[in-house]
């Protein structure tokens, strides 16, 4: 290369590293579900597609990179693969001397932010002088500059999730960094639908055909794509099976749940990288009220280094069993390979202020509607805690905690969760890039690290049958749903005569009874005048209004009543009481108790005697039953069965009226007193206001 | 093969004992009891020396016609035996001191669990497991 152009792209190309560099880190943080260093493979898919390449092509890239062989993209995969990309772009052959050299930014469609449409353009120079260099020497410092690019990217890469390339249709927002988290959502949910799509097309990918379609100009490829080939496939069937499992283990802990815990864990230890003492963790987990042994056992579990203390993933892998356990999750004997330390290292989590007392508390909760939930998390299971990748798929929940880590519960916020979460990993990871470059040593074993990474790609998927909950969060615990509402109504708000009367049953509780079905219901028309429309009980002039009209036909037929009198008295105290059920209700409830009060004692003292033929008030509406009843009644000797019955339901209804109106009459009265007592207490005060007046 | 395993606290008491299952286990317990009198007789036989000289393995407590008893005293006193059947190929001496070993630190693991009160019975799994591979396996 001459040097005009090799400077330029030298100082093009430090600059364009950089804009590589902060357009590959951009694209890294997008495409991470996590902080763990690892690329969401549903992400990384969705880059991938919006390059507009053959799917041939990504996957040459995919396992050029590493990705494959790794099982995951990690950032320095990740790094290689995009400068694969825009080699491919550019139309050289995908291989990894094309990296060495400069390469335009890899283009993106559909992609919305500016940003993107500015970096190919600004290395669009550097793309001209890409397909002049070849191997030339001036390449050679680029490749040496790539090449610690590309370290450092690696170097950062360690810790991210192993991600198959997922060819998920959905193209990702590239943007620029700064615009990454807002895609970052959309991004994760997205690929939470993505990613179940995607799963089933891991498989079909067809390796077979690598050079024939490819329009991208490669000439020997196969020579390294098929030993990378067999690698891709059995990453796939574990990126699907694990993800498949994903759902239904319960030992996996969502990250609603790690976040719980780290809450908890702050609580316990501010320092997140310290220890939590074996007497203070004894303490914490006491609170949970599992028995000792269990606990015991759970100690044993989680304390992998038996060091008598924790750290923070083993408090995880504690925290988690104990909300599964709280969820009914029998303890396994040992630990499943999702809740190893080694595993639980790799996901950070930020924090979200939860109180210890009501995660206990709700646990308790979730352990009680406990079933099939974890999540716990995710949270049944009673297999093999050893072979997660084959537990049944039961609900886990905890979490998620609990019944509050119920699965389904944690189901349903994991998903609000994750929208919360993405952009705070994203910005932690922004803003740590240091941090994941010391992390590079940490490596667990490649397939606790395909089940990391599957957990942390699948994490944004909602657990079908909720875990642990189990469980887990339910269950669990941990992310325990808030407390159910009461069912039942307080007496101030039960009193909704509409709603009484449509409901039955509740009358007790509210102080209704809904007119009995057989009879019309029993007008108070005759109080109604004399009510003054309840200030707290709106809802009875609603009630009256219906009412009143019967109310009315009710004074119609209070004169005919007294016809009715001579009538079997059974019938008309039965229909009499009845009647008082309804009416009863309605004239205590209003507020002014005196006269409906009196009205309705009378009729119901009337009634209540057990001689009185006099007409009886209620008996209104009673006119056109009393009628087929007198009827009935004169021919209650030849039907007796069915007036007996009728007799019979009436007496328990009107039972039941009268169960209901005295309590409310007890708790009226006692409404009377406390306002009696007000007043006494008002005058009084006003007496001290006016001493001298009155003397 | 180790027919028993017992780990002994401070107190002589035992916090653990397990053999193999036969018709009179009861023997063996005897059996351990009985080794007692011989551990304290050797922890007691440094006198007032430090503790750092007596070695925490104390080899063959007392051979009987049907099996040997092994001792191992740790610095808080807690002891453990294992009876051996006497109709195996002799164990080295080597594999009982790994066996002794694999004991104490399995015993400290469970020590490290704040939740069990040192002085009760050991019920870690953990430790059970150990111990039953330890039976079984050792020839």
């Amino acid at each position: 290369m001459d040097q005009g152009p090799g400077t330029a792209t030298a100082g093009s190309f430090i600059s364009l590293s950089e804009n590589e560099q902060r357009c590959y880190s951009g694209l890294c943080t997008l495409c991470q579900a996590d902080s763990s260093g690892k690329l969401a493979a549903s992400k990384v898919g969705e880059l991938f597609r919006a390059s507009q390449l053959p799917v041939e092509t990504l996957h040459q890239i995919t396992e050029l990179c590493g990705a494959k062989r790794l099982g995951y993209f990690g950032t320095g995969q990740f790094y290689v693969a995009l400068k694969l990309l825009a080699a491919a772009q550019s139309g050289l052959p995908i291989r990894l001397e094309s990296i060495k050299s400069e390469l335009p930014l890899p283009r993106f469609s559909g992609m919305k932010n500016d940003g993107e449409v500015l970096l190919p353009n600004h290395s669009q120079n550097s793309d001209a002088q890409v397909l002049q260099a070849g191997a030339t020497p001036t390449s050679a410092t680029r490749v040496t500059a790539d090449r610690g690019n590309f370290r450092q990217a690696e170097s950062c890469a360690e810790k991210q999730e192993p991600r198959s390339p997922s060819l998920s249709p959905i193209s990702s927002p590239p943007g620029s960094p700064s615009s990454y988290r807002g895609y970052t959502h959309g991004a994760q949910r997205n690929g939470t639908e993505t990613l179940a799509g995607q799963l089933p097309r891991g498989p079909g990918w067809s390796f077979a055909q690598p050079d024939g379609s490819s329009p991208s100009h490669y000439g020997g490829k196969p020579s390294l794509e098929h030993p990378t080939i067999p690698q891709a496939h059995s990453v796939e069937r574990l990126v699907d099976h694990s993800a498949e499992d994903y759902h239904d283990n319960p030992w996996r802990i969502t990250e609603e749940q790690r976040e719980y815990y780290t809450n908890q864990f702050k609580t316990l230890q501010p320092d997140l990288g310290a220890l939590i003492l074996g007497a203070v963790a004894k303490n914490f987990f006491t609170k949970s009220k599992l028995p000792i042994p269990e606990l015991s056992h759970i100690w044993e579990l989680s304390d992998v280094d038996c060091d008598g203390a924790l750290t923070f993933a083993e408090f995880c892998t504690a925290f988690h069993l104990i909300v599964a356990r709280k969820n009914g999750y029998p303890l396994p004997d040992t630990l499943p390979p999702t809740l190893l330390p080694g595993f639980v290292e790799q996901d950070g989590a930020p924090q979200k202020p939860v109180s210890e007392e009501a995660f206990f508390g709700v646990n308790q909760q979730s352990a009680e509607p406990a079933a099939p939930e974890k999540a716990e998390p995710l949270i049944s299971f009673e297999d093999t805690e050893l072979v997660p990748a084959q537990q049944e798929k039961n609900k886990l929940e905890i979490q998620a905690p609990l019944a509050e880590l119920t699965t389904s519960k944690q189901e349903l916020r994991e998903e609000p969760s994750k929208s919360v979460f993405s952009p705070k990993r994203v910005s932690k990871v922004l803003d740590k890039p240091a941090e994941n470059v010391n992390r590079v040593a940490e490596r667990p074993d490649p397939p606790h690290e395909l089940d990391p990474h599957m957990r942390s790609r699948t994490r944004p998927r909602s657990y079908s049958s909720t875990s642990i909950d189990d469980a887990m969060k339910k269950n669990e615990e941990p992310p325990t749903p808030p407390p159910r509402p009461q069912k039942t109504h307080s007496r101030a708000s039960s009193l909704d005569l509409n709603k009484l009367f449509q409901q039955s049953g509740q009358g007790l509780k509210s102080g209704w009874l809904p007119p009995p079905p057989a009879l019309p219901p029993r007008p108070l028309a005759t109080q109604i005048p004399h009510f003054i429309p309840a200030t707290e009980k709106r809802s009875q002039n609603a009630v009256q209004q219906p009412n009143f009209a019967d109310f009315s036909r009710f004074r119609e037929e209070e004169e005919s009543s007294a016809k009715a009198e001579e009538q079997a008295k059974h019938s008309q105290v039965s229909a009499s009481t009845e009647d008082i059920g309804p009416t009863k209700p309605e004239g205590v409830l209003s507020q002014p108790p005196q006269k409906p009060f009196r009205r309705k004692y009378r009729p119901e003292s009337q009634i209540l005697e057990p001689a009185t033929p006099t007409p009886v008030p209620p008996t209104p509406s009673y006119a056109p039953t009393s009628a087929p009843s007198a009827g009935g009644t004169k021919s209650s000797q030849k039907l007796p069965s069915r007036q007996k019955k009728e007799i019979q339901t009436a007496i328990r209804k009107n039972k039941e009226a009268n169960a209901v109106l005295t309590r409310l009459n007890s708790e009226l009265q006692q409404q009377l007193k406390d306002v009696h007592q007000e007043r006494i207490t008002l005058e009084s005060q006003l007496q001290v206001l006016r001493p001298v007046a009155f003397m | 093969m180790a027919v028993c395993i017992a780990v002994i606290a401070k107190e002589n008491y035992p916090l653990y004992i397990r053999s193999v299952p036969t018709e009179n286990e009861l023997k063996f317990h005897y059996t351990v009891h009985t080794s007692l009198d011989v551990v304290e007789e050797k922890i007691s036989a440094v006198g007032k020396a430090l503790v750092d000289q007596r070695e925490l393995y104390l080899g063959l407590l007392y051979p009987t016609e049907d099996y040997k008893v092994y001792g191992y005293v740790t610095n808080s006193k807690v002891k453990f035996v294992i009876v051996v059947d006497s109709s195996n190929t002799s164990l080295r001496d080597n594999e009982i001191r790994s066996m002794f070993r694999k004991l104490h630190n399995s015993f400290t693991d469970v020590m490290c669990n704040p939740f069990y009160n040192p002085g009760d019975p050991i019920q870690s799994k953990a430790f059970d497991g150990m111990v039953s591979a330890m039976m079984v396996q050792a020839c």
